[in-house]
């Protein structure tokens, strides 16, 4: 149980997943279903009970074309696609892991870079 | 001067608990006026009601400040007991310390401060307060019930069973309503029309009872016991008396493409027609958007076919004006529209259709004739989806956000049926949850499963798309947790209720309150749920919530009772706090008469005195205290400050203001 986590990729995903009535109307819709090990139902029902590691070890995060069938037809306002974009985008800010390293950066510069995207870039993979 | 008893209630621990309340008494008690204050743990029970009788008659009060809940509650309760000890029940003032004070804050000493300056307003105003007296009015033995359907036809039947005369204005050619469209009711199966045409023949035959079809209600003026209201009855093209229903102009019309909305558009019906063969009454009606005579001044055969002689094609809308003394508003639901759900595809396929055009497709008296045919090739189809909650329960903007109710249970009707009726076919149904409360409901819902073979699937369809003349149905099921798609020959959509539409003008005439749903308002969720806010107007039926027939009809009968009580009283008692104009000041502008929302307001022209033995005529404001509702709209309009309400005074108002300024 990590209850931080499911706050932090709640906040992250904007969306209020105890107001998921149960329906299944996002996995009913999903055209990744077969491909994925966690439903899009079971995203929102995970989060909301703050069982945040199954997701994270999810290979569903990476199957999810970002259609937004789910979150188009979710009957309760509940955006499933936009909590496991969430999911996506803590696994990839978690320390140690996808970072970019600061004696890495110079063979990928390029001089047309404007300077304030590799500011961001360092605080966004660098911590 | 004023001799001003405090009372100060600590309702348990409601009050007691965030407000000290014995320091409210001790202050209130220093205050100007004031001989006695007291504190008791419910003042609104029978010894705290005995404390303030005593203190009245021990104390010689003139008047009393009750600190408690809001006035909502229980001024009505501390009148009555002012009034028992001989006070004049207009001298009693509530300060609201529960909803405004202790209910809304948690710092005692914040609350208990609050809690003085509230009590001490209240102590201001009562400072001026005088004695009122309420009128009296009489009450016209007439009711009136908007809508024919189930709910409007049993208030109508039970208020005319107690002897009062009652009138259904219904606006469609003849009354039933939705149950009429039925084909079997849950939980026992009895056929609807077996059911419900015997209470149509019943009204229509009851010479209490006047039947006004094909009428709209066009305006309300009056109040409680003394309504007038004016009726539109629609253009029928067909003199109602002589009519005999024989038909013979429907089968004559040669115009024969109006869609037939009893059912549900599915056919086709002629421009002359009688919506079904049971209708009450049972006269034909003119569609003139599809009457060829009325459209091009050609045609006429069924003037000419007509032994009656009852074809009028110059026919023109009526009005009739009727005195009432309580309405009933009974004006039912319709099937919310689907067209932000398209993901279902109903507007893009005939055989995705919504319950109520099922009911229709398996009724006698159908377009199918009972055969359950799919409508795009009128073939048997051999496997049926059902699909529940569709628009109900949704927060999304596009579906109503309660629960219809009703759905579960039909659809479970539906699937039973069928599988009775032909035992070939498969039948599926998406559910979210099963609703089934009520007597022998889930047993029902049960039957349908165990010995129907029903399949009920936990979950939700995503989407219904056509491959190859299927309708794939696509969804979850989440008990097995896997995607599945049922190729389907028909699929049923469990459609949201939603209340007719029409109620909203309806509503806005009688100056009732609507919800965000267009649901009307009760007067109490729980302890008046027949009566609205507004005295005189009561609610029947699905106007004021889902339900279901039954439930329907024991709250049709609960608002007949209520009118029944109201009518059998030859006298009403009138709110004295009413406005008031000042001759000398009105300069007859006319403003209040224009804010006043009763009609309350007329002109007058009278003599005034101009010393010297000169008189003049000026036109003044004339308040009728019978019509007034004491909202105090005019108050704040009068220019001259001519108009005042009595008990809540300009005067009282401001040294309220005040009191609360003070520090």
């Amino acid at each position: 149980m990590n209850n931080e986590q499911a706050k932090i990729i709640s906040e992250l995903s904007g969306t209020n997943a105890k107001q998921c009535m149960k329906c299944g109307k996002c996995s009913g819709r999903c055209p990744m279903f077969d491909s994925m090990d966690i439903k899009p139902h079971q995203f929102v029902s995970l989060i909301a009970k703050g069982q945040t590691d199954k997701l994270l070890e999810s290979k569903s995060i990476w199957y999810c074309l970002s259609c937004m069938a789910c979150v188009e037809r979710c009957p309760r306002g509940v955006a499933p696609a936009a909590v496991i974009e969430a999911v996506r985008e803590s696994v990839i800010r978690v320390q140690g892991q996808n970072q970019l390293k600061a004696e890495e950066v110079p063979q990928f510069v390029d001089p047309e870079f404007p300077q304030q995207i590799l500011v961001s870039a360092f605080r966004k993979y660098n911590r | 001067m004023q001799r001003i008893g405090v009372f100060v209630c600590w309702c348990g621990s409601n009050i007691a608990a965030t407000v000290d309340v014995k320091r409210v008494a001790e202050t209130l008690g220093q205050e100007p006026g004031v001989v006695y204050s007291a504190d008791y743990q419910y003042m609104c029970s029978e010894n705290g009601q005995q404390l303030i009788k005593t203190a009245i008659k021990e104390h010689g009060l003139t008047g009393i400040v009750v600190c408690s809940c809001s006035p909502r509650m229980h001024e009505a309760t501390f009148r009555k007991t002012a009034e028992s000890a001989g006070l004049n029940p207009y001298m009693v003032e509530i300060a609201n310390i529960r909803e405004q004070v202790s209910w809304i804050h948690k710092d005692i000493e914040e609350a208990t401060v609050k809690a003085i300056i509230l009590g001490r307003t209240a102590i201001a105003k009562l400072l001026l307060n005088t004695p009122l007296t309420a009128g009296e009015t009489g009450v016209t033995k007439r009711a009136l019930v908007i809508g024919g359907g189930i709910a409007g036809i049993q208030t109508a039947l039970d208020i005319a069973e107690a002897g009062y005369e009652v009138d259904i204005v219904e606006q469609r050619p003849t009354i039933g309503g939705r149950m009429a469209q039925l084909d079997k009711t849950f939980p026992t199966l009895d056929c609807a029309a077996c059911i419900l045409t015997p209470k149509m023949v019943d009204c229509a035959q009851n010479e209490k009872i006047d039947i006004l079809s094909y009428s709209e209600v066009e305006e309300v003026k009056g109040f409680v016991g003394n309504f007038t209201v004016k009726i539109r009855k629609k253009a029928r093209y067909i003199d109602e008396k002589k009519c005999t229903g024989c038909g013979i102009c429907m089968s004559v019309c040669p115009s024969k493409k109006g869609l037939n909305e009893f059912n549900m558009n599915l056919n086709n019906r002629p421009a002359a027609y009688i919506p079904f063969a049971q209708a009450i009454p049972n006269v034909a009606v003119i569609d003139p958007e599809q009457c060829i005579k009325l459209k091009t001044g050609k045609c006429g055969l069924c003037s000419m076919k007509c032994e009656a002689k009852a074809i009028d094609y110059t026919q023109q809308d009526s009005f009739v004006e009727r005195n009432y003394g309580a309405i009933v508003v009974a004006t039912g639901f319709k099937i919310a529209d689907l067209k932000y759900f398209n993901e279902y595809g109903y507007a893009d396929n005939k055989d995705v259709i919504t319950s109520l055009e099922l009911e229709r497709l398996m009724n006698a008296a159908g377009p199918t004739k009972g055969t359950l045919l799919r409508p795009s090739d009128n073939t048997h189809p051999h496997v049926i989806t059902f699909i529940q909650c569709v628009g109900s329960r949704d927060i999304s903007g596009c579906g109503k956000p309660y629960c219809s109710k009703i759905c579960c249970m039909y659809t479970a009707k539906h699937a039973m049926l069928i599988r009775e009726k032909y035992p070939d076919t498969e039948v599926h149904v998406f559910y979210i949850d099963v609703r089934t409360p009520g007597k022998n409901y889930d047993e029902f819902y049960r039957r349908a499963v165990e010995q129907y073979d029903v399949d009920y699937i936990k979950g939700m369809v995503g989407k219904v798309y056509n491959e190859n003349g299927k309708l794939m149905v696509q969804g979850s099921d989440l008990l097995s947790n896997e995607q599945i798609t049922i190729a389907s020959d028909l699929v049923v959509l469990a459609a949201a209720i939603e209340p007719e539409p029409s109620v909203r003008k309806i509503a806005t005439l009688l100056t009732t309150s609507i919800d965000t749903n267009n649901f009307l308002t009760e007067a109490h969720a729980k302890l008046r749920p027949v009566e609205s806010p507004t005295a005189g107007i009561f609610l029947s039926g699905m106007c004021q919530g889902p339900k279901d027939i039954p439930e329907t009809v024991s709250q049709a009968s609960a608002c007949a009772a209520k009118v029944i009580g109201l009518l059998a009283k030859d006298k009403l008692k009138c709110n004295p706090c009413v406005s008031i104009s000042d001759d000398s000041m009105c300069i007859g502008c006319g403003t209040c008469a224009n804010v006043c929302p009763y009609g309350a307001i007329t002109y007058v022209d009278k003599e005034f005195r101009l010393g010297g033995g000169k008189t003049e005529v000026r036109r003044v404001a004339s308040v009728n205290e019978a019509v007034c509702q004491g909202c105090g709209a005019c108050t704040v309009a009068c220019p001259s400050g001519a108009i005042d309400l009595k008990g809540f005074t300009t005067k009282q108002i401001m040294a309220e203001v005040e009191a609360v300024c003070k520090r």
